[in-house]
């Protein structure tokens, strides 16, 4: 039998709704009223809608088919694109090592160089590569340069962040065992910290160099080199069916190299 | 062959946990001690104190009349080059191969840590280093990946690495603990083989009570952080090994586990 010595278990049964915190109703209505100046702001209208969908309509019947015409100097482009992310990458992750090192606990030589460094590569990483780009096109200039910059930069922040993650992460044991031969600093991490991490930071490395193939088709935008200029080029003269093919030619050669960045990855790891 | 003296060795933790209380003793050049004592004994603290993992609240360690409790972390390093150790999970790095983690005891040796790296390392020292797997029997498997080795093989490749750093003193932390009985008992053979052809001292921290009057010359017994024994084996008999243990079961061992992760 149920317990009955409490008459009045059923007042014990929980409300269906609790009263919401102040806190809660502010940020409701916080939020309640940024959604709705955000969607008045953005002008929707039936006319706006309807005129977008024709043109959309109007972009794809212009864009087919594609202009096969100038592919050979849109692969060139794509090729730039594809050597933006590699070198800006290679750079990058070389770069990362010794910074996750200066970033880790267990390998940093002060807490306050631990700090600075964690400082500057969260710093890297809230900055969108575009402001980058921006900053890299005004320093040197047009070109593929600045997107090598903005990739390194890019890389830096993702690479630095991840490796030194997996280098907190380490056992002590083997780096202890190595220091206990009378191994310096740097033979202790050389001997037992990189080739622990080494599995992970390649996959996290492969990991960059997709995101930096994304990144670096977008840099070409704002004229830091590669495909991306020649999109804004194609779009801006309202040339879609060439638009078309270079966004399928982008489409390939991201897919492949992922494609092969996950090949490898599952050899390493 | 170096010495070792232990002088009035305490330790507080800073939760006010007396983990030792005044140790004594002294290592003769070439002597095999066995430290004895269960969970939460102080064995583990005084093992870190003696290689210098950790710092004891009070006293003195002497090797070779060099006080190393003293020592700044570079000038530790000559000391630690002559002290070989061995430990319970072995500590090799699973992904290089056996012959490069042997390379490796030789990381105090060289001017450049890379001068032990395989591809680089000098003739002489890529030769020392297949006779030291030879020597522990397993210069047929250099080239594998370490983690593919069984619990045995690995604690004998970790020997490896321990007579490529041509130690004076051996520092064992239950070398045993991990492995089955007969793996065990191998790796005991080996090492005290080692340690009489070279006229190594060792230390060796053990659990097993059989194992220990076995090979120890002498045993040293810590309970509650203090040194209740201190005698050569022949003079100890087995209602003492009884009385070391029996209260095994009262107590808390998880005391013991929580200082292993802070420290």
């Amino acid at each position: 039998m149920m317990n009955k010595q409490n008459k009045d278990y059923k007042k014990m049964i929980p409300p269906r709704y609790k009263k919401p915190s102040l806190i809660t109703w502010i940020l409701t209505v916080i939020f309640i009223s940024f959604m709705f100046t955000g969607i008045s702001n953005a002008g929707l209208s039936p006319e706006r809608l309807g005129s977008g969908i024709v043109n959309m309509f109007s972009f794809i019947g212009n864009a087919f088919p594609p202009d096969v015409s100038r592919t050979g100097s849109i692969i060139g482009s794509i090729i730039e694109t594809f050597e933006i992310a590699l070198v800006g990458t290679f750079f990058g992750v070389i770069l990362s090592l010794p910074i996750a090192i200066l970033a880790s606990r267990n390998t940093t030589p002060h807490p306050l160089i631990r700090t600075a460094t964690r400082g500057v590569v969260s710093t890297l990483r809230t900055v969108p590569d575009l402001i980058w780009a921006l900053i890299f096109v005004i320093s040197v200039g047009l070109g593929p340069l600045a997107g090598i910059l903005t990739i390194i930069v890019d890389t830096i922040g993702f690479c630095a962040r991840f490796f030194s993650e997996r280098i907190e992460e380490i056992e002590k044991g083997p780096s202890q065992a190595l220091e206990s031969t009378g191994a310096t600093q740097l033979g202790i991490i050389s001997g037992s910290v990189i080739p622990i991490g080494f599995p992970s930071f390649v996959g996290t490395s492969l990991y960059a160099v997709e995101k930096s193939i994304r990144s670096a088709v977008i840099l070409g935008l704002v004229g830091a080199g590669g495909i991306g200029v020649e999109l804004n080029t194609a779009m801006s003269i309202r040339a879609f069916d060439e638009a078309l093919m270079i966004i399928i030619l982008i489409l390939i050669v991201v897919i492949t190299v992922e494609q092969i960045s996950t090949l490898i990855r599952k050899k390493v790891i | 062959m170096i010495s070792l003296k232990v002088e009035n060795i305490g330790k507080t933790y800073p939760d006010g946990n007396e983990a030792l209380k005044d140790i004594n003793f002294e290592v003769n050049p070439g002597e095999a001690v066995v430290l004895l004592g269960h969970n939460g004994s102080g064995k583990s603290t005084l093992f870190r104190s003696i290689t210098s993992f950790e710092t004891p609240s009070k006293g003195s360690i002497y090797m070779d009349g060099t006080n190393i409790t003293e020592l700044k972390k570079r000038q530790l390093r000559p000391v630690r080059k002559r002290v070989g150790m061995v430990f319970q999970h072995f500590h090799l790095i699973n992904n290089l191969s056996v012959f490069q983690n042997v390379l490796f005891g030789a990381l105090g040796q060289t001017r450049f840590f890379f001068q032990t790296f395989s591809p680089f390392a000098s003739q002489s020292l890529r030769e020392k280093a297949i006779e030291c797997l030879d020597r522990v029997g397993l210069a047929h498997f250099a080239h594998k990946r370490s983690d593919q080795l069984s619990g045995g093989q690995q604690q004998r490749v970790a020997i490896a690495r321990m007579l490529m750093q041509d130690p004076e003193i051996v520092l064992a932390d239950e070398p045993i603990a991990s492995l089955d009985p007969k793996a065990g008992r191998e790796v005991m053979d080996l090492l005290w083989e080692i340690a009489e052809e070279r006229g190594l001292s060792v230390i060796c921290i053990l659990h097993q009570m059989d194992i220990a009057r076995e090979y120890g010359d002498r045993i040293i017994a810590l309970k509650n952080g203090e040194l209740i024994l201190d005698e050569s084996m022949d003079k100890i008999d087995s209602a003492f090994f009884r009385s070391l243990y029996e209260h095994e079961e009262d107590e808390d061992t998880s005391d013991e586990q929580k200082r292993v992760e802070v420290g």
